[in-house]
């Protein structure tokens, strides 16, 4: 007597025929499957920064696919690697992604080398988001130290589409140098059009600078903050977060309406590979939107 | 549930059955350690015979069939800037025979991560699915733990569960291909003496227990603890090799990475078991490493296994097989290190 063991063909179910949607995640999705995305623009803003412009090929999967301010997706180049990337366009653009990448590895450098033309892969989107939403009503401080000011822009762009949610908007904003300050071609907007109080410090001045020069934390004697109705969003450094988290704390402002990003190596986006451990929790899944209650109950998160 | 008795001369027909149209994995005895044991490991079987059903351990753990060391992901066609992915979750039915009940509850742990939650793994999914799993009873050896962290007794995840109750085995019956087989190949009714002789062996394995870990606030420990010398005593010790992970029947974490082959137009997207101890784990670019000593490495895999995943699923991650302790090379083991955080002068 012989016993085939039946034979479980997943290869058939309907999901194999589907694009997957990376926001209906408890759906079984081909969770490698990239959406193929075409750069149209890399635009370099300075000696090691570029924004690309990066638009879905599929109008179908292009049309499907949206974000919230703070999510990341998954770079991929097939055969150099997959990185993950914070979104820096707007969540409304639903024609192209804007990712505003340092070349600093292997997959960065080679992202640095494609013009426009090139495919890339793109998974996504993942990862928790600024609650724009329940910030409504409230002053809100968006604050950025070097990089930070990349998956910070997505709440600048979603502050101006909804500004009349929101009372007193202030971007404070600090980088080693004034070469190193990111899309400084847009301040003048942010200001003027977006309604947004903008201060911006340099740890390092040089004779075009004629700002403040000095920490973050100085700009902080410059803005008054109402504890009782104030969200923060901080992005930057590790090291930035606990001076600046702290000094909000001292204000009394609750460590729930502070809101940070981390930033950890990721292989997947999804949960599975650990390598964005932090303290009990992944980066990937419960993160990179944190806020600063969760934060201090992470062993080692900052 | 549903128990039936099977005889072993039907049992020894069941598999040569089972032989005969599918791919059958068991322990089989495959070297000698340095002290003269037998080193197993579960190989594809040709003959019953070499199916070891007294074996004690195997060095790794069967997770592997189910999360291969190496599993391509996607494979590429590329041309000039453009390229195409190809997916496939193929796999072919097998059985696996004689997984103890610490391996299953294993795997039912990995099917927390891999199926029931955000973004279920299809790689894992089909494995899993096309693998049917005949489990078998022991009695355990001088280090196992199992009973300490609740993983000695399995009610889900297999097809069939066996024990051993002298002429005959006692089935559990976990699902309707395990049953058709067992129907198939004379499996009996449960009578009374075969109840009394099932709990009488329960009672036994029961009993042989020798090592015990007190893991009753080890997940508060491992915050409480956090900066304890403890983890820098056994962190030292740690060489980073990684193959406590590579052995553990639950150790699921991963690398990817992507490759081109030497004509350029194929590129292939691999996924390769890793090890938090590894030096590199939690290196990013840009020369950054959040992990770069040896005790933090260790800290964390324990922070994981007893507090992290506790955390997310109410259960530890450790199903106490102690094979990570037999395999490490500085003699770091998991009883010796929670017992150590357990005592208040060690800490």
């Amino acid at each position: 007597m012989t016993l085939k063991i039946p034979r479980y063909e997943i290869n058939r179910e309907p999901f194999m025929t589907e694009a997957p949607d990376f926001n209906r995640k408890s759906k079984l999705l081909q969770t490698e499957r990239a959406h193929k995305a075409r750069i149209i623009a890399a635009i370099p803003l300075t000696s090691e920064e570029k924004l690309f412009q990066i638009q879905i090929l599929d109008p179908k999967e292009r049309d499907k696919f949206t974000f919230l301010p703070g999510q990341f997706v998954m770079l991929e180049l097939p055969g150099c690697g997959e990185i993950a990337i914070s979104i820096s366009g707007s969540s409304s653009n639903r024609d192209f992604i804007e990712l505003c990448i340092r070349k600093v590895g292997t997959v960065t450098n080679m992202m640095h080398r494609l013009e426009a033309g090139a495919m890339v892969g793109i998974r996504g989107p993942f990862g928790t988001h600024f609650p724009m939403q329940k910030m409504n009503g409230s002053n809100v401080l968006l604050i950025a130290g070097g990089l930070g000011i990349v998956p910070l822009r997505s709440s600048i762009f979603w502050v101006n589409e909804h500004r009349p949610d929101f009372q007193d908007v202030t971007i404070l904003y600090g980088a080693r140098d004034s070469s190193q300050l990111l899309f400084d071609y847009q301040y003048e907007e942010w200001q003027k059009i977006y309604g947004l109080n903008m201060l911006t410090i340099v740890e390092q001045p040089d004779e075009k600078w004629d700002g403040p020069v000095g920490m973050i934390t100085q700009l902080f004697a410059e803005v008054p903050i109402d504890p009782d109705d104030t969200f923060a969003i901080v992005c930057g450094p590790p090291v930035m977060f606990k001076f600046v988290c702290a000094h909000l704390s001292d204000l009394g402002l609750p460590r729930q309406r502070m809101f940070v990003s981390l930033e950890r190596r990721m292989h997947c986006g999804m949960g599975k590979c650990c390598r964005c451990n932090v303290g009990s929790t992944f980066t990937c899944l419960d993160g990179p939107v944190f806020d600063y209650w969760s934060v201090m109950n992470l062993q080692e998160a900052i | 549930m549903l128990y039936k008795t099977i005889s072993k001369h039907n049992f020894r027909l069941m598999i040569e059955g089972l032989m005969e149209d599918n791919e059958v994995f068991g322990p089989k005895w495959r070297d000698l350690d340095m002290e003269g044991k037998k080193v197993y490991r579960f190989l594809k079987l040709n003959e019953f015979d070499e199916l070891q059903m007294d074996y004690t351990r195997t060095y790794s753990s069967p997770k592997n069939f189910f999360l291969p060391f190496k599993e391509t992901l996607a494979t590429y066609n590329l041309v000039d800037t453009d390229w195409d992915q190809d997916i496939r979750y193929t796999v072919h039915p097998r059985v696996i025979v004689g997984m103890r009940a610490c391996d299953i509850n294993a795997l039912r742990k990995l099917d927390e991560v891999m199926v029931k939650s955000a973004f279920p793994n299809p790689y894992y999914i089909a494995r899993r699915r096309n693998t049917l799993i005949i489990g078998l009873d022991h009695e355990p050896l001088e280090d196992c733990f199992c009973r300490s962290v609740d993983a000695d007794v399995v009610f889900k995840g297999f097809d069939v569960f066996l024990t051993d109750i002298d002429e005959k085995f006692f089935v559990a019956i976990g699902s309707d291909t395990g049953y058709r087989i067992i129907e198939s190949y004379g499996g009996e009714e449960v009578t009374e003496a075969d109840q009394d002789a099932y709990k009488t062996v329960k009672k036994q394995i029961e009993s042989k227990f020798k090592t015990q870990v007190d893991v009753t606030i080890v997940p508060e420990l491992m915050d409480l603890e956090f900066e304890s010398e403890v983890w820098k005593k056994w962190g030292d010790k740690c060489m980073s090799c990684g193959s406590c992970a590579m052995v553990c029947p639950t150790c699921y974490c991963y690398g990817v990475e992507e490759s081109v082959e030497l004509n350029f137009s194929q590129a292939t997207k691999q996924r390769f078991l890793y090890s938090c101890n590894l030096v590199d784990f939690a290196a990013v670019a840009g020369d950054h490493n959040f992990r770069p000593e040896s005790h933090v490495r260790l800290k964390y895999r324990y922070y994981h296994q007893f507090r992290g995943f506790v955390e997310a699923f109410n259960q530890s991650l450790c199903v106490g097989c102690n094979r990570c302790g037999a395999a490490c090379l500085a003699g770091i083991n998991p009883k010796a290190v929670i017992d150590d955080l357990n005592e208040t002068e060690k800490r």
